[in-house]
């Protein structure tokens, strides 16, 4: 999969870019791995947490209303709307950063102002989702859930989930400001007079992680 | 940004044809349906009990796992880079490993040793409560 180089190419005699990519490149590749592990650190204390727990209250029963259908329950439905938005949203983003490639300014707008609407989507669920679970008594601190075998839940499971995921909604809103900015930027042609599109690269890096860590946090909080 | 432009005839004429929309799109089609599959398992779990939780939970995991490479390979396209840019952020990565087995083991432990030694709580968290019963708490702020 690794890109062709001729054999026995000397990267590192000087003279050349070692790692083939642009400096803002590899430090936003660098800064995400530092993301990956604050992420990881949270998710990893949750599955402490969890594993030192007798039971836990079960995310089929938890996250089962959908809006609009009222009280059918509809178990993980919204949130795998909220997963099918954000995959999406990385499509358009994708897109984006390969009409940059060929300089198309237009199709790269088009799709930035699609991938910004995909984000402003996700953060709208998130806040309704968020809404739903106060109405019903959960909060930081405040957990009305029942664990899966009927005895009393501890409120660790709402003191990580709103941590987590509010981190992560964090995450996805930065993104959604900086799309906007690269949007503007690319509608005021910044990017033709530099001569190129790699700051859409980076906002795109940024944007595919936060798709990459939603991932993650679907498994642990929804799944699992 | 003098660099970025110094950097530009080598980056980018080279990966121009990796930008595949056609790949684009299956990927997309890759992630969709393994979230559709996650969630139908989730679900007939939920209805019937048809597998053991643990082996449930082995399936979500490498599900994930296969996601996450679909979008750290082809839409962060590091599977295009070069394997010096691909090691250099992989390899410490796999601190993950060490990461994810000493601290949910350590989970485990804490929670076999507490419930060796203090019964009170392991009879707590053994006995079911009401369902009506709310938690002291759980009420609505501001709401008596």
């Amino acid at each position: 999969m690794a890109q062709a180089v001729p054999a026995g190419q000397k990267w590192w005699s000087g003279g050349k870019s070692p790692f083939h990519v642009e400096y803002g490149k590899l430090m936003m590749w660098y800064f995400l791995m530092s993301d990956a592990f604050t992420f990881g650190a949270l998710l990893i204390s949750y599955g402490t947490i969890r594993m030192s727990s007798n039971s836990w209250p079960n995310p089929n029963e938890v996250f089962k209303t959908f809006p609009i259908v009222g009280e059918m329950p509809v178990p993980l439905a919204f949130v795998s709307l909220m997963t099918f938005i954000l995959i999406a949203s990385s499509v358009t983003m994708v897109l984006a950063v390969g009409a940059g490639h060929n300089q198309d300014r237009k199709t790269v707008m088009k799709y930035l102002f699609f991938t910004i609407i995909g984000g402003l989507a996700f953060l709208s669920c998130q806040a309704w989702e968020w809404t739903h679970l106060h109405m019903e008594g959960a909060w930081w601190g405040r957990n009305p859930f029942m664990n899966i075998d009927g005895t009393q839940s501890s409120t660790n499971f709402t003191n990580f989930f709103f941590t987590i995921t509010g981190f992560h909604g964090f995450h996805v809103f930065s993104g959604v400001i900086v799309n906007t900015i690269m949007l503007i930027m690319t509608w005021r042609g910044v990017f033709d007079r530099k001569g190129h599109y790699l700051m859409i690269e980076k906002a795109g890096l940024y944007w595919h992680f936060v798709d990459l860590v939603w991932v993650f946090v679907f498994t642990c909080f929804y799944l699992l | 940004m003098d660099s970025a432009a110094i950097a530009t005839p080598q980056t980018h004429h080279a990966d121009k044809h990796s930008f595949d929309t056609r790949i684009i799109w299956r990927t997309f089609w890759i992630l969709t349906a393994i979230t559709i599959f996650e969630l139908a398992m989730a679900i007939l779990y939920y209805e019937t009990d048809f597998l053991p939780k643990h082996i449930l939970n082995g399936v979500f995991l490498i599900m994930t796992l296969a996601k996450a490479f679909f979008i750290i390979a082809e839409f962060m396209h590091l599977g295009h880079e070069i394997k010096n840019l691909v090691m250099t952020t992989a390899i410490p990565c796999l601190l993950f490993l060490w990461f994810v087995i000493a601290f949910v083991s350590d989970g485990a432990s804490f929670r076999h040793l507490r419930n060796q030694y203090d019964r009170y709580e392991l009879e707590q968290s053994k006995t079911p409560v009401h369902k009506t019963e709310q938690h002291p708490e759980a009420k609505k702020p501001g709401v008596e």
